[in-house]
């Protein structure tokens, strides 16, 4: 089962849990619409759109409503620390909630009483309270962008609005911060990290690059991250190794958004809406062992 | 029981540390005292102690508070007329809230980041075209509230937001206006 847990920004909307489906600019869960726009709902349409182009379960859903108040968060950390265990979950994604150390721990420790832990990806708050913790090495994946890097590298900084100006001053220099940030073992395993080039990386060192398509108009859309993150969560659960989910979704998320001929003012559903042929694309090249090069040709032309 | 023990060991969290929570300093202990009563009410996790060496100025009492929710809690002590000293991480209480902002010019939009959240508006309309970044549960309520509206008209961010992400994008919402001389 792909597990995946984060929050609506709205307070009267409750504890939900289920397959959401996917009906244009909608999710449905529970009889509840949910609008597509950002954050844990475009994680969740973009997974599902990977799994269904895999012919894969479509992921399982926990949502809550929160504003930033903290309260359905709060709720999710309790139904998660009671229930979490029982779920037969394969990965598990974690997105946006209120950082919170102590419940986050007593989430893990349920996790990890049951035994063998299924893959764990954190982003977004959970990303940031995983670190806090001092339990970042448990996870297998983290996605931060440059800002969230800088925060990973600064062994200090309780979140990134504290990250210390000789850290941000650094953000030109990527494979310093990735160094710093696993020698502080603030990492997870691997790091997916988002930027005008993507990287994917261990403690080893870099395993992959992406940087083409470059459409630099994606940076200011607020949810392309979570699209990504949804669909390398996807992919592993495909059964894809971790690293190579990681540089397929970062290809998919590019041709996604070139597909969209975004400006900054473009919003990520149209770029979700071209998904599934970024997508193909890239199962397709893949399949195919072909080059980089060549899957931009077929995407292009496509 | 014991192979439980022993799997609790493996993540054991670290002793001593605070990385969630913030001190709150006032000028004096009576001030500490409502501030006390004040979040208590309001249903926060709040604690007197006594204040760290590196935050000795003020009173002899601290109060430790959860970190993320910071901007929530300033704003209900403004709105009672009460100004801390300094709000401060626990765990390094000589960190600052970021200072560098990064700025980019995509020729009819601009975008400023502060820290982890970008905000970006159109240079003609001064619409608020797009919010991205963050990772605190208020962001994407943030963007629902102020993409769309013109950034003079819209409420600050301090006004809607809860949480450091919701501070963040303040301070890129007034380095914008800085920039824009709105």
């Amino acid at each position: 089962m792909l597990v995946l847990i984060g929050t609506v920004p709205d307070n009267d909307f409750p504890l939900v849990s289920g397959t959401a489906v996917l009906n244009g600019n909608s999710l449905w869960l529970e009889g509840h619409e949910i609008s597509i726009k950002r954050g844990t709902p475009a994680l969740i349409a973009a997974a599902s759109m990977v799994c269904e182009a895999l012919g894969i379960d479509a992921p399982f859903s926990f949502l809550a409503g929160d504003t930033g108040l903290g309260d359905g968060s709060r709720k999710l950390y309790e139904h998660l620390k009671a229930g979490i265990a029982s779920l037969d979950a394969g990965v598990i994604c974690f997105h946006y909630l209120q950082p919170d150390v102590d419940r986050h721990n007593r989430v893990l420790w349920a996790l990890e009483e049951k035994g063998k832990l299924p893959v764990l990806i954190a982003d977004a708050g959970y990303m940031y309270v995983a670190k806090m913790s001092g339990f970042a090495g448990t996870y297998d994946l983290f996605t931060p962008d440059i800002g969230e890097l800088a925060f990973l590298a600064d062994d200090a900084a309780p979140h990134p609005f504290y990250t210390r100006g000789f850290i941000l001053h650094e953000e030109e220099n990527v494979p310093g911060l990735i160094k710093r940030a696993f020698e502080g073992e603030n990492a997870a395993k691997t790091l997916l990290i988002k930027g005008a080039r993507d990287y994917i990386c261990t403690k080893d060192g870099i395993l992959a690059t992406v940087d083409g398509p470059q459409v630099e108009a994606l940076e200011p859309i607020g949810g392309t991250g979570d699209t990504l993150t949804g669909m390398v969560a996807a992919l592993t659960y495909g059964g894809y190794p971790l690293a190579a989910a990681a540089t397929m979704a970062a290809r998919a998320n590019r041709m996604a958004g070139d597909l969209a001929q975004p400006t900054p003012a473009t919003q990520v559903a149209e770029i979700i809406r071209k998904i599934p042929r970024a997508l193909k694309a890239v199962l397709d090249g893949t399949a195919n062992g072909r080059e980089q090069t060549c899957l931009a040709d077929k995407y292009a032309h496509g | 029981m014991g192979f439980k023990i022993l799997k609790r060991r493996k993540t054991t969290a670290r002793k001593g540390k605070s990385p969630d929570r913030g001190f709150l300093s006032f000028h004096n202990t009576s001030e500490v005292i409502r501030v006390e009563s004040l979040l208590k009410e309001n249903g926060w996790d709040v604690r007197v102690m006594g204040p760290p060496p590196e935050l000795r100025t003020g009173c002899d009492l601290v109060i430790e508070f959860p970190l993320v929710e910071q901007l929530n809690i300033l704003r209900l002590l403004e709105q009672n007329k009460i100004t801390p000293l300094e709000a401060v991480p626990v765990d390094d209480p000589l960190l600052k809230p970021v200072e560098l902002f990064k700025t980019k010019d995509f020729g009819q939009h601009l975008m400023v980041r502060a820290a982890n959240m970008k905000l970006t508006i159109d240079k003609g309309t001064l619409a608020i075209v797009n919010i991205s970044g963050g990772g605190c549960p208020d962001v994407p309520y943030l963007a629902e509230s102020l993409v769309g509206k013109e950034i003079r008209q819209a409420p600050p961010p301090k006004e809607l937001g809860h949480t450091l992400c919701g501070y963040a994008l303040q301070l890129a919402y007034e380095e914008l206006m800085r920039q824009c001389s709105c």
